[in-house]
């Protein structure tokens, strides 16, 4: 039934396919969307665009959330950009390297997602603090939280979390999420990655 | 074959009972204090008569009149262990398997604990002997996990994984399906005999843990050049958890997003792991009740799944019958 499936190679992350078809995507530039997490004072964002300019990224729009804060109080913008796939890895770099967090750098083929859940006395220990811990990892950010508390939040709870990890980072992200979890006494349930249903 | 089955419980009951269906022949039994040893002077053939042992076993509680050392002593081709799983030195199982190997004779394992505790030893064993052992029954029940991991060869596995403990299974499916929390669903499951009084070793993720440390053996032997490099594992090299403290709630997150969970076991040449995991709902591995699946993880044929009863006695004793039948 679906022998032909087999046969096609898998879409890497790493830019391979990209020269096989002719080297189109690699150098076509195409939209990207980064969020950064950014720190409330001035002169922050512009420092925080400079690495995209510089690195030959073509700035298309800047949404500046205020208002809405990050678990460990910062400010989100959402930078859309256009640049080369290999630029757009530079840029993301360079941004890194600058001290900026990028939570999400877009392009589905960029990012990872992966579902974990969390149970244990989640309130107790500080949900949030819990939370802004695993954005502080560099490999993931939450992009949804679904939490169940059926018998209040003295009692055990658990949450849903979905992860963005950047491209080949789920392990590293998931590494970071067993340690918290055992040092808060959490328990953890992962995902069996890499193996589809 | 002529066979010495030593442990008359579920499984030792269901091969005594089926072995003439598969062409081979019971010559002596055994349970924790007696056991019945074929004279020879029937006429026909030599073997005990499989309904009178396994009525006496359900209205006396014994099998026969003499000493269990004396099924050990039969003149057998091959000895079925199937005495309770033990762990450390997995007594008295592999003693009775050593005594079979020293005597040159084959051993089919239903026990899990010499295979798990002990596999160096028994290698060493083995290699002193004519006899042979096999133990397809110590993992997945009717699911022929080992010996489609040897057809594919371990070299050529890189993991297996699956549902191996149906008790587990069964409290997930239903508190899923129910929204019940764990402690109502054990109680179900105890009723319906499902669970066990104690239901640890299948909660806490040992009894999957063991058959996960099996496969990791299968696999780290099975794909050294010299058996002197591989890696020998036990329940200790495992890293397990259990499905006790899973809450109802857990549960509800994941079916709201189209997972369950299911407590999975994975074993490779380097490592064995077992613990609650999130699958898709609909997915392979997400198997019901108390059903069991294995999937193995080849480099050149893809993945295999195999799926079935994992426990049981007469599905346990098909295992080892075929064991028996492989060593013909
Ligand atoms: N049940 C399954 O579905 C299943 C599946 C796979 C593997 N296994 C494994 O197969 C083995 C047997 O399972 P089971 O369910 O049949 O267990 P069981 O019902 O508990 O029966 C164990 C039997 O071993 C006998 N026994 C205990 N110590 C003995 C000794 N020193 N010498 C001789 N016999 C001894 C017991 O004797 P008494 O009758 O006198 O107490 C009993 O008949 C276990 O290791 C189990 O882990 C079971």
């Amino acid at each position: 039934m679906s022998d032909g499936r087999d046969g096609v190679p898998e879409e890497t992350a790493d830019g391979e396919d990209a020269t096989a078809d002719g080297g189109h995507a690699a150098t076509t530039p195409s939209t990207h969307t980064v969020r950064l997490e950014l720190v409330d004072e001035p002169g922050q964002l512009l420092a925080a665009l400079h690495p995209i300019a510089e690195n030959g990224g073509n700035l298309l729009s800047i949404y500046h959330e205020r208002g809405n804060k990050t678990p460990r109080g910062r400010i989100p913008v959402e930078v859309d950009f256009e640049a080369t796939q290999e630029r757009f890895e530079g840029i993301v770099e360079a941004l890194r390297s600058e001290g900026v967090n990028v939570m999400q750098a877009g392009t589905e083929r960029y990012a990872e997602e992966v579902t974990i859940l969390l149970f244990g006395h989640l309130i107790d220990t500080d949900l949030s603090d819990t939370l802004s811990q695993i954005e502080a990892c560099e490999s993931a950010s939450v992009a949804d939280v679904s939490l169940a508390a059926p018998q209040g939040t003295e009692e055990v709870s658990s949450a849903r979390l979905r992860l963005e990890a950047r491209a080949g980072e789920t392990e590293a992200a998931l590494t970071a999420v067993r340690e918290l979890a055992a040092e808060k006494d959490l328990r953890l349930v992962e995902p069996l990655t890499g193996v589809e249903a | 074959m002529r066979l010495a089955v030593v442990g008359a419980g579920a499984v030792g009951r269901s091969v005594v009972d089926l072995a003439g269906e598969y062409g081979h022949e019971v010559v002596a039994v055994a349970d924790s204090s007696s056991a019945v040893v074929a004279d020879g002077t029937d006429g026909r053939d030599a073997g005990v008569d499989p309904d009178a042992v396994v009525a006496r076993k359900a209205e006396r509680g014994i099998v026969g009149d003499g000493d269990p050392a004396d099924a050990l002593a039969a003149d057998y081709d091959a000895l079925v262990e199937a005495t309770p799983t033990t762990l450390g030195d997995a007594e008295p199982g592999f003693s009775h398997v050593r005594t079979a190997l020293e005597r040159d004779r084959h051993a089919v394992l239903a026990n899990k604990g010499p295979v798990a505790e002990r596999f160096g030893d028994l290698r060493a064993l083995v290699n002193d002997s004519d006899g042979e052992i096999r133990f397809e029954a110590t993992v997945g029940g009717a699911i022929p996990a080992v010996s489609t991991v040897e057809d594919i060869e371990p070299g050529h596995v890189t993991a297996v994984r699956g549902v191996l403990n149906g008790t587990a299974n069964f409290i997930l499916t239903r508190m899923a399906a129910e929204g019940l929390d764990y402690e109502h669903v054990l109680a179900e499951a105890q009723d319906l005999g499902v669970a066990e009084a104690d239901p640890s070793f299948d909660v806490d993720g040992t009894d999957a843990a063991l058959k996960c440390v099996i496969l990791a053996n299968v696999l780290s032997f099975g794909a050294a050049d010299d058996p002197a490099d591989a890696r020998e594992f036990t329940l200790d090299d495992a890293d397990v958890s259990g499905i006790r403290d899973v809450p109802g709630s857990a549960l509800r997150l994941a079916a709201e997003d189209g997972r369950t969970v299911r407590l999975i076991g994975e074993a490779t040449g380097e490592t064995v792991r077992v613990a609650p995991r999130l699958v898709p709902e609909n997915g392979t591995l997400a198997v019901s009740g108390t059903q069991n699946i294995v999937q193995i993880e080849t480099t050149h044929a893809g993945r295999l799944n195999i799926s079935g009863r994992g426990a049981g006695g007469p599905e346990t004793a098909s295992a080892v019958l075929g064991d028996v039948g492989r060593l013909e």
